[in-house]
């Protein structure tokens, strides 16, 4: 009986010897030298994978960071500046400064402004009805609602609004990782640099037809009439292919091109209310009860 | 215009083929075995039945209504199925209690820690007999002697399954023409006057099903076939190596769960491939591991182990065994 | 015993309403909208302005290119403007309006009713009579004819091909023109084979139409060359590949043309337009047009210019009933919803279907059982399941491994899914974003 055990013992202890030699020098041929810096870097970063940087995950991005010569063009939209400003520390370089994004959609068609001219009946995924028709509506460059972008967030940042059937951008969960950008078939949605208090001004359209045919399949569609650029004393306004576009770079939020517009399709969200008189775009605050 | 039109991709006909219609389909199938089990089997067979549905039915509303808190499915008949197929599978002497925590274990374990249809890669009817028959051995092997409704449920007299008979007897030694005087005869077999599980004995009542499932294209041939005829081709070779030994094919087809494994059991769409070649190659192998594990393993029945050990390889058959496609090899005639 | 093709295809319900019903002739409207792409390949560009006066058979635009075609003004009247209207393809395109002034035909045309045999032309004239005349393939695909005529340098065709199968449930345009125009379409088929310089031509019919097959049998003796074969009924059968495989039981290779394996297919409603353009020097502008659905009062085959309303079409077949739910453009297993009925009808208009509301619906998507029924009716014997998922979850370089590129949009996956899952809806999904990869791949 103790033979028995003796032997188990001792045979099961030589097995253990002999692997963990072997284990030991295929261990040492096959070790990988990697810069023990990246693993460093990645506990930094957010570990989202977003892909908001341009790179796979955070790893590849971390791996490009303790590479990379400088940090230009390299950022994390997720981390925002703490992340990148540690990131640096770290590595002893410089983060340039990136401005905080946030992603806007340029449409406001909801049924009510933008009436359904047929109902889409095959599966709900924007980009099969982008690649079959115009739309439930007759504009063929508005949103399709059927939810692609607020899928691909991956931060939860984006709901469908039931009653206007777009998706809402929730500010302060955006991290601009810009998958939603990606998603939309149909190229609605913008980043746009974050201003203080979570201010927006900007055009809500996307239709690059003329005026007439734009203003038939949408009421709070831009015509081009030019009137905000004429209003804008900054130059911020410029018109391309039909539609007004304000650069974020040089608006004020003087908020003169709001007023000025006929259609009403340049929004402004988080401005304290106006005294005189009331705009009518009260559908686009932030009403997301998560918020 | 004020009539608003649908739009959608083609195609815009459908076939009015609905998993529900197909689920039902398989019901209406197994009804005649029902009928003949009930006739030899009495109450017995419409307790277990009863039982096993209804726990079925409940155990999935209860997990889709309180854990998954999605919209309830169970009317598309897939836990019917599954309820009444592991019935089938049981003798019909067998306790309430075991039927109930079969069900769970059929329904619960097998079928919605997966996801629910569609998702599950093991039989749930057979996960839940295979469970029962290891936890519950003594209950789930005394089969009562078809005796029609003068067969009592709890005091039913009992004896050995043919193939039990034949796997006990040749253990001990004895040879099989000293053995055939003890098991039924091939006719009584076929109209399943022996002992078994309840929906398992008649022959003849699963072959009408499965004639039912055949005109309704509900199934194809392709597994029930490769089964029967894999199990007939390697009985046949051991039988005319040893006659005295090993028990010729019909007895292997009639005898056990043959009939119902190759037809109800291991056509379940959610686990078994999906397309021809490897339904073929699914079937065979079926059919190869059930006379191994009747003739050398320690069961006198191996169909529901072959089924589940099959239905692990499902996936694997799913993604390297492929059709060949239309124009994939040029032949011109 | 018919023929067919051996793998995969589906049985839905004939709904044949109008297979009865002789082809009439519908009213010129008051005005028509004529898209400038109704083909394959690059638009054709406008060679009138507003305000022009054209007649009927005039040239209106011009093709751009070798895959291209001419278009020619269906009615006489004056050019009102050329604007953007959203046709069958379902988004804005490029259009000319015409407003009707009289039916005033251009004077080369022979409006003479009587059947010429007798092919005059040689075998590049009639290519350039074709493309003069802006014939396309009028099975649906309008892919322009004079391209497909053209044999390149190296391949051989030695066997035509003609489509009488109509395999679609509902449509009966073919149908009814090979009764009625028998003698004119095997002329066309006589000027295709001489254009293809093949001494022998099939023409499968399915044997549903069993009235066509013996009439066409009959006229065909005169013909040389030229045989009638009825087919089994099957869907999809009217497709190119499985068509080819039903005849001759020749395979096109994946991502090959019928030439590859010798031989052409048209449509008999190209081959009857070829015989209009040669041998009566008339472009393409009107075609058989069947219009139908359940609940039409006067449901009809209609010899329709080209650039007509639907709304006219409609009208015509007594008016759109209240139920309808959805306007299908072409049949109901391929055929485009269109969303309004102010849409033209095109070269490749080959039927209205008027589809009530409750079957215009969807069903609900449900779990996908793996029954494999969609494997069991694709017809390319693809796995259609495999591929949706691979087109939802954006694994494209897997799905071109398993030639989703090869799937021909034939709906029989969709049709048959008991789950009523959207198969095609991504398939295509998947496939546009393969072919796409692909020629990025090539371009560089």
């Amino acid at each position: 009986m103790s033979l028995t055990v003796l032997i188990t013992i001792i045979s099961l202890s030589l097995l253990a010897l002999i692997s963990s030699v072997i284990l030991y020098f295929i261990a040492q041929k096959f070790k990988v030298f990697e810069d023990p810096r990246i693993d460093e870097v990645q506990a930094i970063l957010p570990a989202a994978n977003c892909g908001g940087c341009g790179f796979a995950g955070c790893r590849n991005f971390a791996e490009a960071l303790v590479k990379a010569e400088t940090f230009e063009g390299l950022n994390c939209p997720v981390g925002g500046a703490t992340v990148m400003g540690s990131v640096a520390k770290l590595l002893g370089k410089e983060a340039p400064v990136v401005d905080p994004m946030v992603a806007v959609l340029l449409c406001n068609g909801s049924p009510e402004f933008r009436p359904r001219t047929s109902k889409y009946n095959g599966a709900s995924d924007c980009r099969i009805s982008h690649n079959l028709y115009i739309g439930e509506t007759d504009c063929s460059y508005g949103c399709l609602g059927l939810a692609d972008c607020v899928r691909a967030c991956a931060f939860d940042a984006m709901y469908m609004n039931s009653e206007t059937e777009l998706p809402v951008i929730i500010d302060d969960k955006c991290v601009a990782c810009g998958a939603c950008v990606k998603a939309c078939p149909r190229k609605i949605i913008e980043l746009r640099k974050k201003a203080k208090k979570d201010r927006k001004i900007y055009v809500s359209c996307s239709n690059c037809e003329k005026g007439g045919p734009a203003r038939r399949a949408c009421k709070v569609t831009c015509i081009a009439c030019g009137k905000c650029v004429k209003a804008c004393e900054f130059d911020a306004i410029t018109i391309e292919n039909n539609l007004a576009y304000i650069d974020t770079n040089k608006c004020t939020f003087c908020r003169k091109c709001v007023t000025e517009c006929p259609t009403s399709c340049i929004i402004e969200v988080n401005f304290p209310p106006r005294k005189p008189r009331i705009e009518v775009q009260a559908e686009v605050v932030n009403d997301n009860p998560n918020v | 215009m004020s009539n608003i039109l649908n739009v959608s991709p083609s195609p815009h006909a459908h076939g009015k083929e609905t998993t529900k219609k197909l689920m039902f389909g398989v019901v209406v199938a197994l009804l005649p075995a029902l009928f003949t089990s009930i006739f030899y089997f009495g109450y017995g067979a419409i307790i277990v039945t009863t039982t096993s549905v209804i726990s079925c039915l409940a155990f999935e509303y209860l997990i889709q209504k309180f854990i998954f808190r999605k919209p309830v499915t169970i009317t598309d008949g897939s836990a019917l199925v599954t309820g009444m197929l592991l019935a089938f599978n049981l003798p019909s002497n067998i306790p309430v209690f075991i039927i109930i925590v079969g069900s769970f274990v059929s329904i619960a374990i097998a079928k919605m820690t997966f996801g629910g249809l569609g998702n599950n890669p093991f039989n749930p009817a057979l996960v839940g007999r295979v469970f029962m028959l290891i936890s519950f051995p003594v209950q789930m092997t005394s089969w009562p002697v078809p005796a029609g409704f003068s067969t009592g449920y709890a005091d039913a007299v009992t004896g050995a399954t043919p193939l039990a008979i034949i796997k006990e007897g040749l253990k001990n030694g004895e040879s099989l023409s000293q053995l055939v005087t003890q098991i039924p005869t091939p006719s009584q077999m076929f109209l399943g006057n022996m002992g078994g599980s309840m929906g398992e004995v008649a022959a003849f009542a699963l072959l009408i099903g499965f004639a039912y499932l055949l005109i309704k294209k509900i199934i194809t041939w392709h597994i029930p076939v490769s089964i029967i005829g894999s199990i007939m081709i390697f009985t046949l070779i051991l039988w005319l190596l040893n006659p005295e030994k090993n028990a010729d094919p019909m007895f292997h087809i009639l005898a056990g769960g043959v009939l119902l494994g190759a037809i109800f059991m291991a056509t379940d769409y959610v686990t078994s491939p999906m397309n021809p070649k490897s339904m073929i190659i699914y079937g065979c192998g079926i059919g190869i591991l059930t006379v191994i594990i009747r003739v050398w393993g320690a069961y006198p029945e191996g169909v529901s182990f072959a089924i589940l050990i099959m239905n692990a390889f499902v996936p694997l058959m799913n993604a390297y065994i492929k059709p060949k496609r239309f124009g994939e090899e040029v032949k011109n005639g | 015993m018919p023929k067919t093709f051996p793998i995969g295809g589906v049985h839905p319900p004939e709904n044949k309403i109008t297979a009865d019903t002789a082809i009439e002739l519908l009213p010129v409207p008051s005005s028509v909208v004529i898209p400038v792409s109704q083909h394959i390949g690059a638009p054709a560009a406008i060679i009138v302005n507003k305000g022009d006066y054209v007649k009927t058979g005039q040239k209106i635009a011009e093709s751009k290119g070798f895959v291209s075609s001419n278009i020619h003004s269906s009615v006489s009247g004056k050019v009102n403007k050329i604007d953007s209207i959203i046709d069958t393809s379902g988004y804005k395109q490029t259009a000319v309006f015409i407003d009707v002034e009289g039916d005033e035909w251009v004077e080369t045309i022979d409006r003479n009713s009587e059947i010429i045999t007798e092919v005059r032309l040689s075998g590049e004239e009639i290519i350039k009579k074709c493309l003069e005349s802006g014939i396309v393939g009028l099975g649906g695909a309008t892919f322009p004819s004079h391209v497909k005529l053209t044999v390149p340098a190296g391949k051989k065709c030695d066997v035509l091909i003609i489509n009488g199968v109509e395999c679609e449930p509902y449509l009966t345009s073919d149908h009814r023109l090979m009764l009625e125009k028998g003698e004119e379409i095997l002329t066309g088929v006589t000027i295709l084979m001489k254009a293809l310089k093949v001494g022998k031509a099939l023409i499968g019919i399915e044997n549903n139409k069993t009235d066509a097959i013996n009439h066409l049998t009959k006229l065909a003796t005169i013909f040389s060359g030229v045989t009638v074969h009825a087919l089994k009924v099957k869907y999809p059968q009217g497709a190119e590949k499985q068509l080819i495989k039903a005849l001759i039981n020749r395979e096109v290779p994946s991502g090959r043309l019928p030439l590859d394996v010798g031989t052409v297919v048209h449509n008999v409603g190209t081959a009857y337009a070829v015989y209009e353009a040669v041998q009566k020097n008339k472009p393409l502008f009107e075609r058989v047009v069947t219009i139908t659905g359940k609940s039409l009062s006067r449901p009809g085959n209609y010899l329709v210019r080209i650039g007509t309303p639907v709304s006219w079409l409609i009208e015509a077949a007594g008016g759109m009933p209240e139920d309808t739910g959805k306007i299908v453009s072409g049949g109901p297993l391929m055929g485009k919803a269109i969303n309004n009925a102010d849409v033209p009808v095109v070269k490749g208009t080959s039927g209205v279907i008027l589809l009530p509301k409750d079957e215009s619906e969807r069903m609900e998507i449900s779990r996908c059982i793996r029954c494999g029924k969609c494997i069991e009716a694709c017809a390319l014997n693809l796995e259609p399941y495999l591929l949706m998922t691979l087109s939802e979850k954006g694994l494209f370089e897997k799905a071109e491994h398993e030639r989703i590129t090869d799937c021909m949009e034939c709906g029989s996956c969709s049709y048959i899914c008991p789950a009523g899952r959207p198969l095609l809806d991504y398939i295509r999904l998947g496939k546009t974003a393969v072919m796409k990869m692909v020629r990025e791949r090539n371009m560089k």
